[in-house]
């Protein structure tokens, strides 16, 4: 039996004893166990070092909210997690957890030489120190700080464990299986609704658990738990979660729950997900969340072996394991004397009670002078004493404070302390409820909820047992009383700064554990004037660690009351953020990894490609061919015999992602003057034309070419990232504008497969299979658009050309996609047909000069600056973006325009992206002048081109500018951007 | 995650199914007026919006639903909608919106 168990106490599982191993020491403990009560039964009360000065921490508390103890817990490659809390983890045969933020051990830690000189810490001090010079920040500074401070280390490869996730909707959710959300849920129950109740433990009770003494109608507390959990559990209509956190509370009484499903269990690395994200839609929400302790801020309160009085109790009554054997006591509230009197009667030893107070109640003086404890009231503790453990405590009367020395030195191997209690109001603020300052209580409770919910017992402020019992059967919908003997009053003395030593300067009273925030940092914040609440904690950081200041924020709110003189409730509290505990990115994400990550659309032709083994890159939502390599060619060699390829003979590519939006209605020529810069009266049915849209704001916001099938039918085709938004776009002015205009709309880019046709033999390809239109080319000419068969499949064919060569675009129905690809393919061998990727379409279409919206225009560029003046109807009384294109701003001489740009050196390929200067021998930071857009090899005119948008870029023609990079500055000259056939006869070919 | 009510469903429907589309009850003005518009009058039409701390109206838009744009009472500081109602419909009177509070 380990050192510090009590035999036959507790709720662990005494006949199935197990071994773990913290730092590569075993351990032995219970089933039942969590890892901090497993090695405090052994007596190891250090179980971290501090964030920032290093200081050797132990537990505090034994629930989620502990801040000392945070460990990493390895189950092996890919499911290491950080800082997780030892109050937490429950034990399995085997487990392994080790330390962090030490080396090279935690009993020697390198680190603490922070400790040593913690004098120049204080608040600010990395602002203020790490200032300058600035090339420091990220090269000195940054790295210096990140090796001192820090939690566990961040795992190195992609997390083993899956994941799921799940909604689910009830009448009642109850956050909380205490004793008053288990009133609840037993009255919730008999109401034949859905109840779904969790807690965050490994077992339903809360703090019954851990006070098996008290009585609810006289029942035992633990029987009567039992009781109740029976009762839940055979009610169908009641949804039980153990082991379940409500992370946040969302509008419209919207609740996340992280169910943790494996993390406990011994085969736990076993298929099956690890947690589970349950968002939970509730028509009425009970929060019965209790109330955490606060620890007591004093001079050496951070010593390993001090914790929570009503931990102590926890680990005694739930867990077995006493803290010490000689245990002292310090408190401003009565509740602290429970505990001293429920390890007392364990058979522990307590070394002495100190209370701050003048007054202690008289039943509590009888009492320890019953059990023969020394009590020491109007006293408070100065310093402790002992290096990795406590040893003594340093202990002076208030009145006597003014000496340097304290009067008594006592003994003990722990301190236990209590100032108070904190409701927990995490989810009520989430949810915005507002909160109101109970000065009796000294803790801010629930005022006027935001939501339908209502809190209960602990965390509505309610202590008294049998009232928090029955406020929660009350909120359950019934009407019981509950009659507990637990039913004294439990008062206490708002801890504002405790009496202390005046003349000790090397005080280290904490507040927050986690972040190293000392009452000093928080009154010296005070002193450098900040005011805001808000302010301090930034400032101090204090409430800003993984547990969020659920131990801290009161104490650190008090202290700043006091040091700016303002009553707690002017103040105000630091805002609640989720999710209560920290939550794991794997239970965010749930199902959404590997192939689930996000959607992948691919097109009718996907498949084949590849078959063909061809590369593939991400374009908006699609998925979409990059590039075909043959055996050892990388994608540049690729790329450029695509091109030539398709110059020379015949490409083929897949264009079924571009946007289609059919555009129908006795108004849809008016609806498209409007929508489109370009004039649509003059097109003719059986025509197509490239249409430019603007916002209303003037720039362009998508294009594509649009063909008019009929006078009231119109083909749309959108850059194949901006369908949605065009489809948005139009649907908004249609719903709303342009509501009188008779037309409709619909999406049909899924219901099309595009196949482009380019290169001097397309015609001669797609000849033979075409039924019922004559290809020739003056029946038949570029940007025209035909009805018919191809392969025997009804087709939308298109004479139009994104390459400058002879082109069609070949409409058909989807799911023949496919079959017309491979007969073209087929049929094409003789043409050497060459299929392309998206590079050697980019590639084909910069050499003709063709833009690509968000590529060559960034939401900032108008038609005129991108050389497309001619796209804009001078005649059209109005259409989206006249009246701002009319705009001086958008009017003025020397905007970045849309040119083109030669390389001195025929072999650079310029950076897209990459700056231009005019003089590249000005002293930095020079004026840049505009920037790289799109820049390729060409293959057909062996040298490089490119495209940029630069200042006045139309006036400087033949100029030379420069493209300054790392290596050496790129001489570029001045054209415009049409590199190959600027007469079109390619495009127009017979 | 709010519950919001189409007017055009006529039911609750989570956020997820739904996107902002900016404050409501700017009208495009008409090609007349546009071009009889000062270029500072333009600029407040484009840019300029209320901003409101209270009841707010705007456009929202059911694009994962009936696709159909609709308008809103939102209160921006308590961010609880007050009211849904068609596009087309005039601005809520102050009683409409008191009514929707209290019914």
């Amino acid at each position: 039996m380990a050192e510090y168990r009590m035999q036959a106490r507790g709720r662990v599982n005494e006949a199935r004893p197990l071994s773990f191993s913290f730092d590569g020491v075993k351990y032995s403990a219970f089933e039942g166990d969590t890892l901090a009560s497993g090695l405090l039964a052994n007596g190891v009360h250090l179980m971290g070092r501090s964030f920032k000065y290093h200081r050797p921490r132990g537990v505090v508390g034994a629930g989620s909210e502990e801040p000392n103890a945070l460990v990493t817990f390895d189950r092996g490659e890919g499911r290491v997690t950080s800082n997780v809390r030892a109050t937490t983890l429950e034990l399995f045969d085997g487990l392994v957890a080790r330390s962090q933020n030490r080396w090279p051990s935690l009993k020697n830690d390198v680190g603490a030489f922070n400790n040593i000189f913690s004098i120049f810490f204080p608040a600010g001090f990395y602002n203020k120190t790490f200032m300058w010079p600035k090339s420091f920040w990220d090269r000195v500074y940054e790295p210096f700080i990140r090796n001192l401070a820090g939690l566990g280390p961040a795992p190195t490869g992609p997390d083993a464990d899956s994941y799921s996730s799940a909604y689910r909707h009830c009448e009642t959710l109850i956050v909380g299986a205490g004793p008053s959300g288990l009133a609840a849920a037993l009255e919730a129950a008999k109401t034949g609704e859905r109840v779904i109740i969790v807690d965050e433990q490994a077992e339903f009770g809360g703090a019954l658990l851990s006070t098996p003494s008290v009585k609810i109608d006289d029942v035992e507390a633990w029987k009567w738990v039992e009781k109740a959990v029976d009762t839940l559990r055979s009610s169908p209509n009641v949804t039980m979660m153990r082991r379940t956190t409500a992370i946040g509370y969302y509008h419209d009484n919207f609740v996340g729950l992280v169910r943790r499903l494996t993390d406990h269990l011994e085969d736990g690395n076993d298929d099956g997900c690890r947690e589970a994200l349950i968002r939970v839609r509730a028509a009425k929400v009970i929060l019965a969340q209790g109330a955490i302790e606060r620890p007591l801020v004093f001079n050496g309160n951070d010593r390993p072996g001090v914790m929570l009085a009503s931990a102590a109790q926890t680990y005694l009554n739930r867990y077995g394991v006493g803290v010490g054997k000689n245990v002292a006591v310090f408190t401003c509230h009565d509740s602290a004397y429970d505990v001293a009197f429920d390890l007392h009667d364990a058979g522990i030893q307590i070394a002495a009670i100190i209370d701050v107070r003048r007054h202690v109640p008289a039943h509590l003086v009888a009492e320890t002078e019953t059990r023969g404890i020394k009590l020491s009231s109007d006293t408070a503790i100065t310093s402790t004493r002992g290096k990795l453990k406590i040893k003594a405590i340093e202990v002076c009367k208030n009145s006597s404070m003014v000496a340097n020395k304290p009067e008594e030195v006592i003994a003990c191997d722990s301190l236990i302390m209590s100032g108070g209690w904190t409701p927990s109001l995490h989810l009520f603020s989430h949810s915005k409820g507002s909160i109101k300052w109970d000065e009796g209580l000294g803790a801010y409770v629930p005022d006027q909820a935001n939501e339908n919910s209502i809190c209960v017992g602990a965390c509505n402020g309610e202590f008294n047992l049998s009232a928090g019992l029955s406020e929660g059967a009350k909120a359950g919908g019934g009407d019981i009383t509950y009659l507990a003997d637990d039913n004294y009053e439990r008062t206490g003395l708002v801890p504002f700064a405790l009496p202390k030593v005046k003349s000790n300067k090397k005080q280290m009273a904490f507040v927050d554990f986690q972040n190293d925030v000392t009452e000093k940092d928080v009154n010296l914040a005070v002193r450098e004037g900040f005011r805001s609440i808000e302010h301090i904690k930034r400032y101090t950081t204090n409430g800003m660690a993984t547990d969020q200041g659920k131990t801290s924020n009161l104490n650190a709110l008090q202290i700043a009351s006091e040091a700016v003189a303002k009553p707690v409730a002017k103040i105000g509290l630091t805002t609640f953020r989720p999710p209560f505990t920290p939550t794991t990115f794997g239970a965010m994400s749930g199902y959404r990894d590997g192939d689930l990550f996000e959607v992948t659309r691919k097109t009718p032709i996907d498949p084949w490609a590849v078959e063909q083994d061809a590369i593939f890159e991400p374009v908006g939502t699609w998925r979409r061919a990059w590039y075909f390599p043959r055996t050892d060619e990388d994608m540049h060699a690729a790329v450029a015999r695509e091109c030539k390829a398709t110059r020379d003979s015949l490409g083929i590519f897949d264009a079924s992602t571009l946007g289609k939006i059919e555009v129908v209605g006795p108004d849809a020529t008016k609806f498209m003057n409007l929508l489109y810069t370009n004039p649509w009266n003059s097109l003719k049915p059986g025509g197509c034309r490239y249409g430019l849209m603007c916002r209303k704001d003037g720039y362009i916001y998508d294009d594509g070419v649009v063909a008019r099938l009929a006078d009231d039918r119109y083909h749309v085709t959108t850059t194949t990232g901006g369908a949605p938004r065009v489809f948005q776009h139009m649907e908004d002015y249609l719903q709303t504008e342009f509501a009188h205009l008779d037309v409709w709309l619909t999406s049909t880019t899924e219901q099309w497969a595009v196949i482009a046709i380019n290169g001097p033999n397309a015609r001669k390809l797609i000849a033979p299979f075409v039924e019922g239109i004559d290809l020739s080319p003056e029946a038949f000419p570029h940007m025209a658009v035909r009805e018919g068969k191809i392969c025997g499949v009804p087709t939308r064919l298109f004479r139009v050309s994104f390459t400058g060569e002879l082109g069609f675009e070949i409409n058909i129905p989807a799911n023949y996609g496919r079959h017309v690809w491979e007969q073209l393919f087929q049929e094409g061998q003789q043409y050497d047909i060459c299929p392309y990727g998206t590079e050697s379409m980019h590639v084909l279409r910069a050499e003709k000069g063709f833009i690509i919206v968000g590529q060559d225009t960034d939401g900032t560029v108008t038609p005129h600056d991108a050389g497309m003046s001619w796209g804009v109807s001078k005649k059209k009384k109005d259409f989206v973006g006249k009246r701002s294109l009319a705009r001086p701003d958008l009017m003025a001489p020397g905007r970045k325009q849309l040119i083109g740009l030669l390389t001195e050196d025929p072999n650079v390929v310029l950076e897209e992206g990459a700056q231009i200067v005019a003089d590249p021998n000005q002293p930095i930071p020079m004026k840049m002048i505009g920037h790289v857009t799109s820049s390729y090899w060409s293959e057909p005119l062996g040298r490089s081109i490119a495209m940029a948008l630069v200042y006045d870029g139309f006036n400087l023609m033949d100029e030379t500018l420069h493209v300054p990079m790392p290596s050496e500055t790129h001489k570029v000259q001045v054209v415009k951007p049409m590199f190959i056939d600027p007469k079109g006869e390619k495009l127009n070919a017979v | 995650m709010f519950l919001i009510h189409c007017p055009y469903c006529e039911e609750k429907r989570p956020e997820i199914e739904f996107s902002y589309a900016g404050e409501a009850h700017y009208v495009r003005p008409n090609a007349k007026e546009q071009a009889s518009m000062s270029d500072q009058e333009w600029s407040e039409y484009m840019f300029i919006r209320d901003n409101a701390r209270g009841e707010h109206c705007e456009r929202w838009w059911h694009n994962h639903g009936c696709n159909r744009f609709f308008n809103a009472v939102r209160n921006t500081v308590t961010d609880k909608f007050v009211m849904t109602y068609e596009m087309g419909l005039p601005r809520p009177t102050q009683e409409m919106i008191e009514a929707a509070k209290h019914g």
